[in-house]
């Protein structure tokens, strides 16, 4: 038996089951294939047409059966599937038994559905006075559901067994670690034994591409797709759009190793720290990115040497790879030329709520096949960000410590501590 | 008593009645307190409308008001009211050190655009490309900012530089109880030493309504107390704009700093799914109560079941209600806040207020030790909470 308290105390939190979904495809198996492969999953837009888009390609999620019909429908979809095999992972029968904490992106009603109700033939009143009305008439539970902020971590716990109110959160592109974070804590806190953290969106709908356009946050190279997404490189232009969701089965490991569980990874420690300079720029100096990088390896009691690959938010915009690189290099000293650190969202685009799940999944995956993911299309390097990203072919590597950084709009910082053995 | 209980020191409230905790108090200490409703701009429904707000006195920059709408605005000067309380604004190091959870929905649509292309749509069959080409061209960029639900929690980091950390709950009334919950857990756990805790909603946008309505939710027609609303006058929420946030505080925190206290937040027992009668009355019997008759306000929202069957379950247990929602309407997330900043005062003055609705609220006299805030979802989801003596 190994400890089953940290260095401050606290259970050890294990994590025993995952599941993913992205661009790539349905699971694990078959997203570690093509991540490994260096195979981008970012493709043309053909869920809704592209006149007069600016960027007409992402990473959407085409093949399930609520692909194209709206944010909630695919969201709920992509965090079950993930939570699926999550849960068969852990080995856990029947009810979960411990609470869900949901990362997913704001709702709203979907442009098809206020279509609808605008056509609808109801008495000769105009403009928001159709719609209430046309509304109150229809009277229609699965469009009022499809713009509740509660309905898809309602509809999860019921499907899957988990315990009291679920939690649903955002904190914009950093969600997905948030979810981790409030799980592990909830662990630490003696108040479960096991917690189902899920980081989902299917948000892409072309009023959100439109309203990322605008604030050219998005790659426009669409004439190559999968070559669009090319973080820490020099003519890196924007993210690009996608989906996908992620599942991680938290659970102490204390009651882990009483069950005979096999334990895949630890959860080291988290840190967090928001930021006040601006809402979509992050302070010039990089403080508080540095900051929660600081505070996730403190909450781990890790030293900076210990870290031995950085899974990097990378998103592939101008701003954010340079800071990214500024806060590494601070907080690592020349030790961060040393490391490798790649971004997946090189070939699965950003998945927005779900990225920060999504991407402690393939850190895991990382330590347990001793492969690092290449950040592909990394043709013509940023001469301002020395790091090792892993170009462009998969590497073999020990490695036993990842730091996953998400950061988000709003001063969103969050950061994962991972570790592939308990001590 | 512990060095990590969880103690309120700041309340900061706006609501059709006014702002701040004096303002409140007074308002529903009237032995016949009169709500401020609006009947005619939203009609056939009625909304309770925010109060004239100066909105310079807690968000300084003209720049950072205009990058908001007034949802957003309106949470950030609740945000200031309640930091203000707690003796925490302008206070660099206890800002930065402060961890917060807000519960949010969504912000504002732009109407206008919406509108002018859903008209076109009567007559263009492309709805796709007609969407493509005026979203492109009309929305405003910044607008999508105003929009994003953890842009609340952003623009109280960049106004009043609360950056110890920064999460956003979604989910309607039960976004907010699982904020207080989980600020309180951390507290008591020692993962935080003071934690702001609220949430703002702003009904008086028809896109805000069309969410209700969707479900056919809203009270139509002339007004009516909350627990009085009849189904032949639609669903039973009349919706109110406000806002409610709570700094929430370790007592070792608080002390070492000197600051009284207006109370202690005790146990907080929420329930996922749709509570029933059964399910609520489950709900209040984990708070313990001392066994005399208490103080309840609720948060119930007047949608019909809901509503029922926890007025059921209160007077089961022999408590004295307080639906606020009577004076206040229903303010989505920020029922619960609201409820327990609400029971936090009655607390604090040790007395309780007359009945809101005589025919189905009880006097209460004697000195209020503990009262009881609740907040039961119109559609789902609910939480409970005891507040007493500091």
């Amino acid at each position: 038996m190994t400890a089953a308290k940290d260095h401050l105390g606290r259970p050890v939190v294990a994590v025993t089951g995952m599941g993913v979904v992205t661009s790539l495809g349905i699971g694990k198996e078959d997203n570690w294939a093509a991540l490994t492969g260096g195979r981008s999953g970012i493709h043309r837009i053909t869920r809704f047409p592209t006149e007069h888009l600016k960027t007409t390609i992402a990473g959407t999620v085409d093949f399930l059966a609520s692909s194209g019909k709206g944010n909630s429908a695919l969201t709920s979809e992509l965090a079950e599937t993930a939570a699926r095999e999550a849960i068969a992972q852990a080995g856990i029968d029947g009810e979960f038994g411990g609470p869900l904490f949901l990362a997913s992106p704001p709702v709203e009603l979907e442009w098809e559905d206020r279509f609808t109700l605008y056509g609808a033939n109801i008495e000769d009143v105009e403009g928001y006075q159709r719609l209430l009305g046309s509304a109150r008439v229809r009277n229609d539970l699965a469009m009022f559901e499809s713009a509740q902020f509660g309905f898809i971590a309602d509809r999860l716990s019921e499907r899957l067994g988990t315990r009291g109110l679920p939690i649903t959160l955002s904190t914009a592109c950093a969600s997905g670690a948030t979810a981790i974070q409030l799980g592990v804590e909830a662990i630490r806190r003696g108040e479960c034994d096991r917690a189902l953290a899920i980081g989902a969106d299917g948000s892409a709908t072309a009023e959100a591409l439109i309203r990322f356009s605008l604030l050219s946050a998005l790659s426009t190279n669409n004439d190559v797709p999968e070559k669009a997404s090319k973080p820490f490189s020099r003519d890196r232009d924007g993210f690009v759009l996608a989906e996908g969701g992620a599942a991680l089965v938290l659970e102490s490991l204390e009651s882990a190793q009483a069950r005979g569980a096999k334990v895949l990874g630890i959860l080291k420690g988290c840190g967090e720290r928001a930021d006040d300079f601006h809402r979509t720029r992050s302070k010039p100096d990089g403080s508080p990115a540095i900051a929660a990088v600081k505070a996730a390896l403190a909450d781990a009691g890790l030293e900076i040497e210990a870290i031995d690959y950085v899974n990097a938010h990378g998103t592939s915009t101008p701003e954010n790879d340079k800071m990214e690189h500024l806060s590494l290099s601070t907080v690592f000293g020349e030790r961060i030329r040393k490391i490798p650190v790649s971004s997946n969202k090189s070939m699965i685009g950003h998945t927005l709520s779900a990225a920060g799940a999504v991407e402690a999944v393939f850190s895991f995956l990382t330590m347990q096949n001793g492969v690092l993911p290449p950040t592909i299309n990394y043709d013509h390097p940023d001469p301002a960000i020395d790091l090792d990203v892993v170009p462009n072919a998969k590497r073999d590597a020990q490695v036993s410590a990842v730091l996953s950084n998400s950061f988000g709009f709003g001063g969103q910082n969050a950061c994962l501590a991972m570790t592939r053995e308990p001590a | 008593m512990s060095a990590n209980d969880v103690v309120i020191t700041g309340i900061g409230l706006v609501s059709s009645l006014g702002e701040g905790t004096s303002e409140h108090w007074n308002r529903i200490s009237d032995a016949s307190p009169a709500p401020v409703i609006d009947g005619e701009r939203f009609a056939p429904y009625t909304v309770h409308p925010l109060p004239e707000i100066d909105w310079g006195k807690q968000i300084a920059k003209r720049g950072d008001q205009r990058q908001m709408e007034t949802w957003q605005r309106l949470g950030t000067y609740a945000a200031g009211l309640a930091l203000d309380d707690a003796g925490i604004k302008n206070d660099e190091a206890l800002c930065a050190t402060m961890d917060m959870v807000v519960a949010a929905g969504g912000g504002e649509r732009d109407t206008a655009v919406d509108i002018s292309i859903l008209d076109q749509s009567r007559s263009n069959g492309d709805h796709g490309v007609l969407l493509n080409e005026r979203l492109t061209t009309d929305l405003r960029p910044t607008l999508f900012l105003a929009q994003l639900s953890n842009l609340l929690a952003g623009n109280i980091s960049i106004v009043h530089k609360v950056t110890g950390s920064s999460r956003t709950f979604m989910g309607e009334e039960g976004a907010g109880v699982a904020a207080i919950q989980t600020a309180a857990a951390r507290i008591r756990s020692g993962q935080s030493t003071h934690v702001l805790v609220g949430a703002a909603f702003q009904t008086e946008h028809p896109d805000m309504l069309l969410g209700y309505e969707l479900a056919a939710y809203l009270h139509r027609g002339s007004w009516a107390p909350v627990w009085s609303r009849s189904e032949t006058q639609g669903g039973g929420i009349v919706p109110g704009s406000g806002g409610a946030f709570l700094v929430l505080e370790s007592r070792d925190h608080a002390e070492k700093r000197g600051r009284k206290a207006y109370a202690r937040l005790g146990r907080v027992a929420a329930a996922g799914a749709k509570p029933d009668q059964a399910a609520i009355s489950h709900l209040l019997g984990e708070l313990d109560l001392p066994d005399h008759p208490h103080l309840v306000f609720s948060g119930a929202s007047g949608a019909h079941r809901a509503t029922e069957m926890e007025k059921i379950a209160i007077d089961q247990r022999g408590l004295a209600a307080r639906g606020f929602s009577t004076l206040t309407g229903h303010m989505k997330e920020v029922q619960f806040p609201f409820a327990v900043a609400l029971a936090a005062l009655a607390v604090h003055r040790g007395a309780a207020c007359p009945p809101f609705e005589a025919d189905h609220e009880k006097p209460l006299d004697g000195p209020v030790e503990t009262a009881v805030a609740t907040a039961i979802g119109y559609h789902r989801y609910g939480g409970v909470a005891t507040v007493a003596g500091a």
